[in-house]
């Protein structure tokens, strides 16, 4: 195969997936996005690419280079509109919902009078989310309403895009870890538990600790429902542990970071994926 | 190896022969940089910070 990678830092994930595909017998273009234009009058400047793995940092970079690569007849993974359902928090939510995927309380309005009324019915603590963003970062807790008042307001005036739209979310009572786990096509091979006793946020970007996941049958079920409800073939999907309700998802990855769980399990993430991929290309 | 400048301090920066653009290097004197080519020869200039649309 020729495999085209597009990145825009080179990441160990990106490092990894050029050596298992090159080590598999593969020929590696790596695609760096800064280098990188398209126009749409000219001839095609890549030829013959088997498929494009999507590795962009930055949303927007990824979600452009994924449609160029479409639009030039290229398989990519993961596809413009997989990108578009993972990276607004509110089409995620509304998809998992539609399908009856259960995911936590959560409530959107436009204006700060709204939220702060739709927050109450959730109850506190809750949480507010930028409905783009990543690793983390700005989402908070709200123990009450006068501090939840005070994040609006943050948001208000912050450059954040979509700040007009307000994400606000149950506080999920999980343990003092979440779930994350990937689905490589049709299978849900690995996953971990990201596990941080000192912050209720449990992303690896804020400290979490990896530890190795036993997937049961009911995770890898509803790992490969979301599957089919988001789109793609290569998805880091988070998922929450609630007593009563049992699993919960909360956000689906388009562009996944692996590296620790590659390292805790012993499992070669990026060879499994080339391997599941050069199966869908011989279909 | 191949040494190139550093684009804030003017030092001197030990990168791969096979390094590839995009990757970050840090630098001694604490700047964080990115590879990059020019006229096709590797080169230094100061990273991209974190924006607002990054992560997984």
């Amino acid at each position: 195969m020729i495999v085209g990678v597009t990145y825009d830092l080179l990441r160990w994930e990106e490092r990894n997936l050029i050596q298992e595909a090159t080590k598999l017998g593969h020929k590696v273009i790596p695609i760096y996005t800064k280098d990188f234009y398209h126009l749409f009058s000219e001839d095609n400047q890549f030829q013959n690419l088997d498929v494009v793995l999507q590795r962009n940092t930055s949303h927007q970079r990824a979600l452009s280079t994924s449609l160029i690569f479409e639009t030039l007849g290229y398989n990519v993974i993961n596809d413009s509109r997989t990108l578009i359902n993972c990276e607004n928090k509110l089409i995620t939510t509304a998809l998992l919902s539609r399908h009856n995927i259960k995911v936590p309380k959560t409530a959107i309005a436009f204006s700060k009078d709204k939220a702060l009324e739709v927050a109450s019915k959730l109850g506190y603590p809750a949480v507010i989310k930028p409905i783009e963003g990543s690793w983390g970062r700005m989402v908070a807790k709200a123990v009450d309403e006068d501090t939840l008042r005070s994040f609006l307001e943050y948001q208000d005036y912050t450059s954040v895009g979509f700040k007009n739209v307000y994400y606000i979310q149950e506080f999920v009572k999980k343990p003092d870890r979440d779930i994350r786990i990937f689905v490589i096509g049709d299978e849900a091979p690995v996953g971990i538990y990201r596990v941080n006793t000192k912050n209720w946020r449990t992303n690896t970007a804020l400290g979490a600790i990896a530890e190795p996941l036993k997937i049961d049958d009911e995770l890898k079920d509803l790992a490969l429902k979301v599957k089919e409800v988001i789109g793609g073939f290569f998805l880091g999907i988070d998922v929450f542990e609630d007593k009563e309700r049992g699993y919960l998802v909360d956000e689906v990855n388009g562009v996944p970071e692996f590296k620790n769980t590659v390292r805790v399990n012993q499992f070669n993430l990026s060879e499994y994926l080339i391997r599941k991929i050069e199966e869908w290309i011989r279909k | 190896m191949v040494t190139l400048k550093c684009p804030v301090c003017g030092g001197q920066v030990n990168v791969e022969d096979d390094a590839l653009p995009g990757e970050i290097v840090e630098h001694e004197c604490g700047a964080q940089l990115e590879v990059y080519k020019e006229n096709g020869k590797l080169a230094l200039r100061l990273a991209e910070q974190v924006g607002e649309d990054w992560g997984e």
